[in-house]
């Protein structure tokens, strides 16, 4: 197992006391030092918004680039370095409001990519208004009357997209979270977890006695029944599953490109001279 | 001798099969060629045409009047009727007793063989009554179609029976080989260039005029093991390609004006996390659809003020197809060198516009990559240290032992970590703006200036414009003294030749394809010096050299 003082998960943040991002910072440590990753063998991709922030308060490769738009540079990676851990992280705003067009292709794609959601179904950091996972009844600055559309329930998005690995975890069960992290690892394809967290300053419905009141562990559940995890994503209201909702073998996106093999592709080295014969054709 | 030949038609009747197999017939004679296309947004029907100009001289740009028409529906005989010049031919399905129309029964004859190949029935014909054998030609069927190798017979038949059918009306020669043995349009050349330059990832969404490009280096992603994906939009273009960049790969995308629209932000967000991107624009007249199918140069001050506020970018323009190879291989070093986005600006007239060239000449060609010494890394790596000259030395995620790389588009310190404080914001862009000020001593392009030591006149332009220009130089040189400026760098703006220039007694005639006169607003708004006359054509087609002629008669001799 990797120090996990190697990860350096107890910098100084911006995050408010009591944020749910912290114990989800530290069940990532806890989950990268127990499958014995070095922080050079894992990257992270984040966008905007007080989750995006994490690569500066845990030590791995990062590109913490635009709002909505932390998916598609991580692509880059996937055919770059096929050894590479590739993490995608950002909150509920940034994954699904902002990104949504990404998240949509890259459940297509099916990049061998962890994808991890900070789900506290509100804006944080420009401070409370509606995200697409918000409750209609929720009022803020913005929605003075409630919110004019329905959440999204990005689980059942996801299982109906037939994304190749589905999840729910919360930050208020770190054991499970960290399995969660665990199984998304192992599993080759796309791998979305939407974690539910509290924000204790904006969000005063889905608290964390909101989430531990709901929530409960699938058990008997076969993950590999389509029509059966259709049935258990559909559950949102008083009873909310946790656990591995949908999980499909299926063909990655480097599988789909047949002629990459094994190939880290940031290794071609190639020179002008070997490429001569692009030039014949056109005579 | 100058001789220019029109294929006319709707989508879908087989224009660019004909154009393939007459340009590469052609070059094979040892004509020089200069090949447009004119088409619309539609895939089936409307009225689409492309012009091959051919000659035993080098050619720069298109002409006027047509000498022989291949007008493969009813409609383009109509169409083009007055661009014919004096003693022009008319080959069509059209049966006329006037002089100049020469009637051939296409479809007649292809429907015994194949009724799908009667633009092949034209092109035999066409090589009648040129007065070229077409031993070249059959070499050009049998490549064409050499993929689909059931319809080769079909058509060598059909070339016959159309050279069979019609009488010879000119008298063309083999001229034998020739120094410039290449022909290439302007999306392939840049694909070329960046081929060369060791492309590993492109990403793209099709839009014309740039899906020449994507098709081009698709089509070669197999045989040389890298990946080209296609985008669901264009911001994810900018952000995959960077994504790959980041993790070490050349990496590329391509566009036109409302692609690059959306990809303001990610080029900004190229620019404050150094991440080294190749782009190019293939400019259309917009603003957002405008004529997507049409050359513009109308996106020029857009791409020097791409996204909010200040970074490092060049932006280069290309002025012909041969250039455009060199230029974007140029493009992946100095995107490299400084670690900034590097714009470069094609048009449709560029893009779908083939030429002969001479020989890409590789000897002084080398990958520079410029990325980080390991064994020069000591303790914690920081990706945006402070150097002398701005710039920091780059690694990528896995390069350096128990070392990670972080990049922010928050504003950052060295390490990439957000800081808000005014003391490291003033440094990070000072630090940024260095490697501008070394951009502009060590690797601008000056324009080129070619012309007599005192002329009267100096044409400007940039880019595409460089060929027609050249072109009209030459017409005019009978009449006047006139000289020519083309621009390659238009960002950051070389200033030294313009500067000598303007101390010359000579009035400067910017002309450009758009309506605003950009680039005279770009040199005025960089050094002052302002034209004194502005030829501008914003109609979404090029400039011919005898129309820039023209209108520099009208518009500006006196």
């Amino acid at each position: 197992m990797v120090d996990k003082n190697l990860y350096q998960a107890d910098r100084e943040t911006a995050w408010c006391p009591g944020c749910g991002n912290f114990p989800l910072r530290t069940a990532l440590a806890d989950a990268l030092a127990e499958m014995d990753l070095k922080p050079e063998e894992v990257t992270m991709y984040t966008g905007i918004g007080q989750a995006a922030k994490m690569p500066h308060y845990i030590k791995v490769n990062a590109f913490n680039g635009l709002h909505g738009r932390s998916f598609p540079p991580a692509i880059g990676m996937r055919v770059a370095n096929p050894e590479m851990t590739v993490i995608v992280e950002s909150g509920d705003g940034c994954s699904y409001g902002e990104g949504g067009n990404h998240i949509l292709h890259n459940m297509r794609r099916n990049p061998d990519i962890i994808h991890l959601v900070h789900d506290n179904q509100i804006y944080g950091l420009t401070k409370g208004q509606a995200s697409p996972t918000s409750v209609e009844e929720l009022r803020t600055p913005v929605q003075t009357h409630g919110v004019n559309a329905e959440p999204l329930n990005p689980v059942r998005f996801a299982v109906g997209m037939k994304a190749s690995f589905v999840a729910r975890s919360t930050v208020g069960d770190r054991d499970h979270l960290k399995e969660m992290i665990r199984e998304a690892k192992k599993h080759k394809g796309y791998a979305l977890i939407d974690i539910f967290q509290p924000c204790v300053s904006f969000n005063k419905i889905n608290t964390y006695q909101w989430y531990s009141k709901r929530v409960y562990k699938l058990e008997d559940h076969d993950p590999t029944d389509h029509a059966a995890a259709m049935k258990v994503a559909q559950e949102f209201g008083d009873e909310i599953p946790i656990g591995i909702i949908y999980r499909e073998e299926k063909p990655t996106f480097r599988d789909r490109i047949p002629y990459l093999k094994d190939k880290a592709l940031v290794d071609r080295d190639v020179q002008v001279d070997d490429l001569k014969h692009l030039i014949d054709e056109f005579k | 001798m100058d001789f220019n030949i029109v294929i006319a038609g709707e989508a879908g009747q087989g224009l660019k099969t004909v154009e393939a197999m007459l340009t590469k017939t052609f070059s094979r004679h040892g004509y020089y060629l200069f090949s447009t296309k004119d088409y619309m947004s539609r895939v089936r029907g409307g009225h689409n045409f492309m012009q091959i100009r051919i000659s035993d001289q080098k050619l720069e740009g298109p002409d006027e009047g047509i000498d022989l028409l291949l007008a493969l529906n009813e409609e383009s005989v109509e169409i083009h009727r007055p661009e014919m010049s004096e003693d022009g031919t008319i080959l069509s399905e059209v049966e006329s007793d006037k002089d100049e129309m020469v009637y051939l029964d296409a479809s007649g004859i292809a429907k015994e063989v194949n009724p799908r190949a009667v633009n092949t029935v034209f092109v035999g014909a066409a090589f009648k009554i040129m007065g070229l054998p077409t031993d070249q030609a059959e070499e050009a069927v049998k490549e064409h179609f050499a993929k689909k190798e059931a319809v080769v017979d079909d058509n060598l038949d059909l070339l016959k029976k159309g050279y069979e059918a019609v009488e010879q009306s000119y008298n063309l020669k083999d001229l034998g080989k020739k120094e410039e043995n290449m022909v290439i349009d302007g999306n392939s050349a840049v694909g070329l260039g960046a081929l060369l330059a060791g492309l590993s990832y492109y990403t793209a969404y099709p839009m014309s005029p740039s899906t020449g490009i994507l098709h081009y280096v698709a089509g070669k992603q197999e045989e040389l093991g890298i990946v080209v994906e296609q985008s669901e939009d264009e911001i994810a273009s900018i952000n995959m390609a960077l994504g790959g960049s980041y993790a070490g790969m050349r990496s590329m995308t391509g566009t036109s004006g409302g692609g690059l629209a959306l990809m303001a932000e990610g080029i900004g967000l190229a620019g404050i996390t150094e991440i080294p991107i190749v782009i190019a624009d293939v400019q259309r007249p917009g603003p957002a659809t405008g004529l997507p199918t049409r050359t513009g140069q109308g996106d020029l001050l857009f791409a020097i003020n791409i996204a909010q506020d200040e970074f490092p970018l060049m932006v280069l323009a290309p002025k012909d197809q041969e250039d455009a190879v060199y230029q974007t291989f140029r493009a992946f070093n100095l995107a490299d060198k400084y670690q900034i986005p590097v714009i470069i600006l094609s048009d449709q007239f560029l893009g779908d516009g083939s030429k002969t060239i001479k020989e890409i000449d590789t000897s002084e060609m080398k990958i520079e990559r410029h990325l980080v010494d390991p064994a020069e890394v000591e303790g914690e790596y920081k990706r945006y240290k402070y150097t002398e000259d701005g710039i920091s030395p780059r690694a990528y995620p896995g390069q350096l032992k128990d070392n990670i790389v972080l990049i922010d588009s928050d504003e950052h310190d060295e390490y990439a970590h957000i800081v808000e404080d005014a003391e490291t914001r003033n440094k990070m862009v000072a630090k940024r703006n260095k490697k501008m000020e070394k951009l502009k001593s060590e690797d601008l392009l000056e324009p080129e200036y070619t012309g007599p030591e005192a002329p009267d006149y100096i044409l400007v332009g940039w880019g595409s414009t460089a060929g027609p220009l050249r072109e009209a130089k030459e017409i005019l040189s009978d009449e006047y003294e006139v000289g020519q400026l083309a621009f390659n760098d238009v960002w950051p703006l070389p200033t030294k030749t313009l500067e000598e220039i303007a101390e010359k007694d000579a009035k400067l005639v910017f002309v450009e394809n758009n309506a605003g006169a950009q680039f005279d607003r770009l040199v005025r708004s960089e050094t002052g010096i302002k034209a004194d006359y502005n030829i501008l054509k914003d109609d979404g087609r090029p400039f011919s050299g005898r129309e820039i002629y023209r209108r520099f008669k009208e518009e500006v001799s006196e």
